[in-house]
Formats: structure tokens, C-alpha cells, sequence
């Protein structure tokens, strides 16, 4: 008979079965046992942040940056709903990601009982799965069968919720692996036939205006998938687009890639979208940020859609091929065939997409990203252009806040490699940057990792610079200063006649004597002739860092698209904002 | 609708609304139900009726039919999204008026009335399998099996007769001849 282990043990055996080295979590009453547990499994570490939705953005940025799941403990109640934001925005952006929730004891259940709450009804939406675990017999099963969910087919963030009393009763500890029967999500195991890929070289043969779009899928696929990507694109000559998950895929500093796509695209890669005869989306998911208004997205393309989950194929635009699978496997596999056909292709293509390239050279000429630089004044674009120039000779891992200063380092940080960026698309968090920051430092210690922030998204966290400070996690964060929630007063400048209705935040902290408190260095920046030398002092210094850089207040983000416009009417800079009309301020 | 300058695009065109019947086989487990009923809520889709039991006691297997209306998009991703739940075991799906399916819906209907009333109710239930439940000398309990519409047009008719009381299941289905869902 084996030996029988406390529930508690059972969480520590199979988080150690399944390799876990870190867990981002705080205590509570509900999951002391796991807690008093900690000190026996040497090869855990635990990760104490200030708040469980910072222990769950530092998840995310660890299982973003290192291509593991990110684990993630914390009490019943408050603790469970903390989370909710940070598993959330980890299944809007296909992070997996496993929650372990205490609960209150099994007869408490359904009594309304101090720090009860009803976690896995609450996170039921916001996960791929989630279990309450009633028999510490089933314990193990249903851990390993998390990280199974979480990490297979398109993977997401599951939630394991554990009574206390489950915690301390004795069960049967069992390693189960491969437990999912059914295959979920088109997974990889979906076989990629001849006649799928001969019809996609078809496509690729015929097109004279031909353009990759990729995304997050690609490097949710492994770094694997980075290189075979670059290998086809460069089989085949096309350009390139990515969206703004998909940084860092194909080399941003590439003459064949166009830049970032979607309301914040470049000019030259959002009339590529829409006038390209064949539009080839490998692992991405046709969001409403990239598509505008759908009646009128590329109309004239045909459409290739390569993803692992079905049902994102057809549930925004309608696809003439689809391809359920593993970017890294169909890749392979296309590259495969289509070289042991056409040989030749890239010359005899050459001629075919020259005008295509003429084109899109004429819409580079257009310069979208330019901004009208100040001598007085830091441009935010400014600071980021600094920022990048100053650190691409290393390899730097930047997160970002949500709002204008991501837009703006989306478009003037270059990506070279894949699990460098991370940021909060789907759901676009504020103060996901300086916890996904903690969690990618732990996950690459020794590298650079700055947090481009606005002020404002980032006060929404602020409280895990004291984690930063006490694990000494060298995180600068990058605070782009204008006072303003920038993206919201752009929108009201824009929209609402300027009024600017709550976004200007009156009282600021001195983000330098903050730092100070926190027992980490702040540094203040508030020309342009001194940016250079004090983002050198902040790259030098080994511990974290608050880099305050004050901004110009009024800059707005451009070039977008205004929603309801096809992507050939983009605003290329404030001498065109008279253009836009009146209505439909109701979406906003 | 007109043109717009918000953050979010103008809806697209819609397209035809159909009704569709989709049966689900599924773990019968704790909040089984609760994931089906809220992926429909929480993604706008719409459930008409439900039909739920285990049909399967060793394995612990519930049979689900939904009856559903959307789009032929909205369909496709109803299907597509309750094959990505983990109880769930297969989908299958059908458009309503197809030949080949048989479908059914339960009612129960109390009426108040003398004999020769009861008489005229039994009369108007008779094509569809009726069966008395329950009688007493002022009362009785009928149950019928029949499609939707029919049952909504007998309840209609047994207004008059006295009815007081009605209840009724969703629609559960089946396929003809030899084959089965699958």
C-alpha cells in the first residue's frame, strides 16, 4: 500500500512532478496548510507579491517569457476574486496558467462563511476549466489534469480549488499524465494532410499581392515556430505583418516586415491588409482591433487561417482555407513540401509581387510612425526610440502598462526575438507591466527588463515594486509621464470636444521619492539632451529601478485607424485629425 | 449605421436567423450545467429550451438538447465552443425541419371540469398519445407527447375547457432509421 500524504503534500509532490520551480502567490486562512507545507519542498520557490492580482500578472509575465505555465496560489474569497482580473486577462491572451485557491472547509460550502465566495462559479469564464476538489483522492488526478488543460492546444489559465479540510486529510498520490481522452482544441495531433498543404501553395503560387499576418499563436507555439516562419517568408518574399501579440515572431528591424498591424498599424502594413489578394494569417485570431469594421475588412483577398483552436477560425471573418493546427508542425510541414516543389520560387516570384513591393514602398514613403521631434520637450516616441537604440545590443525583455505608451512601444521598440514583449492585449490591463515584469526577470535572471508604463496604469500595481525589491529583482520600470491617462484623454480630445473628464491625475506622487521609499532608485528625466545619459545611469544600475521620464502632456498616438473605416482611411498625424467626423461617439 | 469615430467598429451585416437543435454529451458532474447555460449566456446566445438526464449511469454520461436560434456564424460557434469544454464529450447538431430527426416535447396539463367536458379534452388530445394521470370527479391530469407548436396550439384550445395549469419539458430528439448521432 503506498504512502498516504496530506492534500497538502499532494499539491507540493505534483507541482514538483510537474517541474514547477516558482509559485506567485500570498497567504490566507484557506490555504495555510499549503503554506505551512512550503518549507519541505526546497525546490519550489515562493514568490510573495502585495496583492493576488500582481502574484497573477507576474504569473503570466514568467509563463510568457520562459514558454512554462505560470502557478499561482492564494487564500479563499478576496484571494480568489483578487485573481480574477489576471486569469482573465490570461485567457483573453492564451497564457496558461494554474491557480491554486484555497476554499473554506467542505461543510462550511454554501453557508456564506467568512472568506467563502464562490471561486470556481466566479472564475468558470474566465478559465479553460476549473475544479473544486471534494475527495483528496481525486487531488492528484485533477492538479496534473490542470496543467494539462492549461498547457495543451490553445493554452489558457485553469483554477484548482482546494477546501482546507481537503488539505489536511490523507489521500493516495498518483503522477497521471496524458489523462485528457479527447483532444482539446485542435491539438497538435490534428494531421496535416497533403491536399490542405498543396491548396495552401496554390494560393501562395497565385498571388501577385500576397501578406503574412501572424500572431501571438506563433510564439505561443515555441520559439521553434519563430524560425520556421522566418524560414517561409523568406521561401516565399512576402511581406509581413504582425499584430501586437506577435512582436518579436520575425525580426521587427526586417526590410520584408511592415510593422505592426491594427488601429495603431503602420500605414503601410494596414493598406497591405486591405488591398492584398492573399492574406495568410498564421496564429492569429481576427480581433476587432485588426479588423475595423468586418463588411469591409480586405475585401478583395483570399484568406488563409492557420490556428490550433476551431473555434476562432470563421467567429470574426470568413476564411477560404482554414488549417487547425500547431503553427511549429504546419509550418514545418508546409515548408517541407513547398521546397521540395518549387524550387525556384523565389526568383521566378520576384517579377510577379514586384509591383506588390512598389506599392508598398510607395505607403512606407508616407513615414507613419514619424512624429515631429522637440528639443524643449521629451516626445514619448522619443523616449521609447532612446530607450530601444540604448538597449538592443542587449537581450532586454520589456512588458508594458495598457494605453498610449503601449502603442508607442509596440511601434518604436524592435522585436528580434520571440517571448521579449509582453503586454495585455485582449484584455488590456492596466497595471499588468511592472508584475509581468517580476515574473519575467525570475524567469530570466541577469537579463534587462524594463516596464515601458504610463503613470498612471502603473499606480494601479505599484505596490509590487516591494516585491521587486525584496526577491532584488533589477526591473526598471519606465514610467512614459504625462500626467494624463493618455489614450483617454487622446479619445476625448479627438471625440468628445476635448473634454477631458477624469483623465488628468491632479496629484501624482513624486515617483522619485516613491522609489526611495520602496528601497529602490528613482531617476528623473525631464529633457531631451539629458535623456540619453540618465537611461544609460538606470541600465547600469543593478537594482530597480523608477525612471520617471516627463513627457510631453499633449502628444497623441498616431498613425490609427478610426473605427468604422476600412484600413486604407487611416489619420496619419494631428494635421489630419480635422477629418474626422461627428458620430458614433455611443461605441466609445 | 452611420459611420463611426468610436474605439469599437459598427456591427457588420447579420445574416439569416435559424433554429437549430444541438445535442450534447457531457460528464454528468458538479456545474456541468452551469458551464453549457453560462457559455450561451456569456456569449449572447440563446437557449429556447433544455432537455437534460443521464443516459448513461455507468459512465456517467447526461444527454443535453438545446434548442437554439442564430445565425448560421453564431451556430458554427456554438458548436465549435461547447466542443472546447472539458466535460464535454461530442456535439451534434441539426437544423429544425430536418427529415430525418424525430423530436418531442412532454406536457402535463390539469383541467378543471365536469365529465363531459374532461370528454371534449380527451377528444382534442387524442393525436397526440394522451394519457390520464390523474382523476377525480371534478378535475383531471393529462399528459401529452407532441411537437412544439402543437402544444402550444393545445394549450391554447384547452383554455376554454377549463385548463389551470400546464407544464412542459424541452424537446429531446433522436435520429430515424438505424443510424445514430454522432
Amino acid at each position: 500500500m503506498p504512502k498516504l500524504l496530506s492534500g497538502a503534500e499532494i499539491v507540493f509532490k505534483s507541482l514538483e512532478d510537474q517541474k514547477v520551480e516558482y509559485i506567485f502567490g500570498y497567504p490566507g486562512g484557506a490555504v495555510l496548510p499549503i503554506y505551512d507545507e512550503l518549507k519541505n519542498h526546497k525546490s519550489i520557490k515562493h514568490i510573495l507579491a502585495r496583492h493576488e492580482q500582481g502574484a497573477g500578472h507576474s504569473a503570466e509575465g514568467y509563463a510568457r517569457s520562459s514558454g512554462k505555465p505560470g502557478v499561482l496560489l492564494v487564500t479563499s474569497g478576496p484571494g480568489a476574486t483578487n485573481a480574477v482580473t489576471a486569469l482573465t486577462d490570461a485567457y483573453m491572451d492564451s497564457i496558461p496558467l494554474v491557480c491554486i485557491s484555497g476554499q473554506v472547509p467542505t461543510h462550511l460550502i454554501g453557508t456564506d462563511a467568512f472568506q467563502e465566495c464562490d471561486t470556481t462559479g466566479i472564475t468558470r469564464p474566465c478559465t479553460k476549466h476549473n475544479w473544486l476538489v471534494k475527495d483528496v483522492n481525486d487531488l492528484s488526478k485533477t492538479l496534473h489534469l490542470a496543467f494539462e488543460v492549461a498547457t495543451t492546444g490553445r493554452p489558457g489559465p485553469v483554477l484548482v480549488d482546494i477546501p482546507k479540510d481537503i488539505q489536511f486529510k490523507k489521500g493516495k498520490y498518483k503522477f497521471f499524465k496524458n489523462t485528457l481522452k479527447k483532444k482539446l482544441n485542435g491539438k497538435s495531433t490534428h494531421k496535416i494532410s497533403n491536399s490542405e498543404l498543396d491548396k495552401f501553395i496554390d494560393l501562395i503560387k497565385k498571388s501577385t499581392k500576397p501578406i503574412f499576418y501572424t500572431g501571438g499563436g506563433v510564439i505561443n507555439s515555441g520559439p521553434e515556430a519563430s524560425k520556421y516562419l522566418r524560414e517561409l517568408v523568406s521561401l516565399t518574399g512576402f511581406p509581413i505583418t504582425s499584430t501586437l501579440q506577435g512582436l518579436g515572431a520575425y525580426p521587427g528591424d526586417d526590410p520584408q516586415f511592415l510593422g505592426m498591424l491594427g488601429m495603431h498599424g503602420t500605414y503601410e502594413a494596414n493598406n497591405a491588409m486591405h488591398d492584398c489578394d492573399l492574406m495568410i494569417n498564421i496564429g492569429a485570431r481576427f480581433d476587432d482591433r485588426i479588423t475595423g469594421k468586418v463588411d469591409e475588412f480586405s475585401p478583395g483577398s483570399k484568406k488563409i487561417h492557420v490556428d490550433i483552436d476551431p473555434s476562432s477560425i470563421g467567429k470574426n471573418i470568413k476564411v477560404d482555407l482554414a488549417i487547425i493546427s500547431d503553427v511549429t508542425e504546419l509550418l514545418k510541414s508546409l515548408i517541407k513540401r513547398f521546397k521540395e516543389k518549387n524550387k525556384n520560387f523565389l526568383n521566378s516570384n520576384k517579377q510577379k509581387t514586384s509591383k506588390w513591393w512598389e506599392q508598398i514602398g510607395k505607403w512606407r514613403e508616407k513615414k507613419s510612425l514619424n512624429f515631429i521631434n522637440s528639443n524643449k520637450i521629451i516626445k514619448p516616441q522619443h523616449a521609447v526610440q532612446r530607450l530601444y537604440e540604448l538597449t538592443k545590443n542587449q537581450d532586454t525583455f520589456i512588458t508594458t502598462e495598457v494605453g498610449q505608451h503601449q502603442m508607442w512601444a509596440a511601434q518604436h521598440y524592435k522585436f528580434n526575438k520571440p517571448n521579449r514583449w509582453m503586454t495585455s492585449g485582449g484584455l488590456g490591463t492596466m497595471g499588468y507591466g511592472l508584475p509581468a515584469a517580476i515574473g519575467v526577470q525570475i524567469a530570466n535572471p541577469g537579463k534587462l527588463v524594463v516596464d515601458i508604463a504610463g503613470e498612471a496604469s502603473v499606480l494601479m500595481t505599484m505596490q509590487e515594486m516591494s516585491t521587486a525589491v525584496q526577491y532584488r529583482l533589477p526591473i526598471k520600470i519606465f514610467i512614459l509621464n504625462n500626467e494624463y491617462m493618455g489614450m483617454v484623454r487622446q479619445w476625448q480630445e479627438l471625440l468628445h470636444e476635448k473634454n477631458y473628464s477624469e483623465s488628468y491625475t491632479a496629484a501624482l506622487p513624486d515617483f522619485v521619492k516613491l522609489a526611495e521609499s520602496y528601497g529602490c532608485v528613482g531617476i528623473r528625466a525631464k529633457t531631451p539632451g539629458e535623456l540619453d545619459e540618465k537611461i544609460k545611469e538606470m541600465i547600469s544600475i543593478d537594482r530597480p529601478v523608477i525612471f520617471d521620464c516627463v513627457v510631453d502632456k499633449a502628444e497623441n498616438c498616431f498613425p490609427m485607424i478610426p473605427s468604422g473605416k476600412p484600413h486604407n482611411q487611416m489619420i496619419l498625424g494631428p494635421e489630419e485629425e480635422e477629418e474626422i467626423s461627428d458620430e458614433g461617439k455611443i461605441l466609445v | 449605421m452611420a459611420r463611426s469615430k468610436s474605439a469599437y467598429s459598427v456591427p457588420g451585416k447579420i445574416g439569416k436567423i435559424e433554429r437549430h437543435i444541438i445535442v450534447v454529451w457531457v460528464d454528468n458532474e458538479a456545474g456541468v450545467l452551469a458551464r453549457i447555460a453560462g457559455l450561451f449566456s456569456g456569449r449572447g446566445y440563446n437557449i429556447e429550451s433544455l432537455a437534460v438526464a443521464e443516459v448513461d449511469k455507468k459512465k456517467h454520461i447526461s444527454r443535453i438538447t438545446i434548442v437554439t436560434e442564430g445565425t448560421p456564424q453564431v451556430i458554427e460557434q456554438i458548436n465549435l465552443q461547447l466542443k472546447k469544454l472539458v466535460p464535454v464529450h461530442k456535439v451534434a447538431d441539426f437544423k429544425r425541419g430536418e427529415k430525418d430527426i424525430l423530436f418531442r416535447e412532454l406536457a402535463m396539463f390539469k383541467i378543471l371540469g365536469n365529465t363531459k367536458k374532461i370528454e371534449k379534452v380527451k377528444k382534442i388530445c387524442k393525436k397526440f398519445n394522451p394519457v390520464i394521470l390523474d382523476k377525480t370527479k371534478k378535475s383531471v391530469v393529462i399528459q401529452v407527447t407532441a411537437l412544439r407548436a402543437e402544444i402550444d396550439k393545445l394549450a391554447l384550445d384547452l383554455k376554454s375547457l377549463g385548463l389551470i395549469s400546464t407544464s412542459r419539458t424541452g424537446a429531446v430528439a433522436m435520429t430515424k432509421g438505424s443510424k445514430i448521432f454522432s
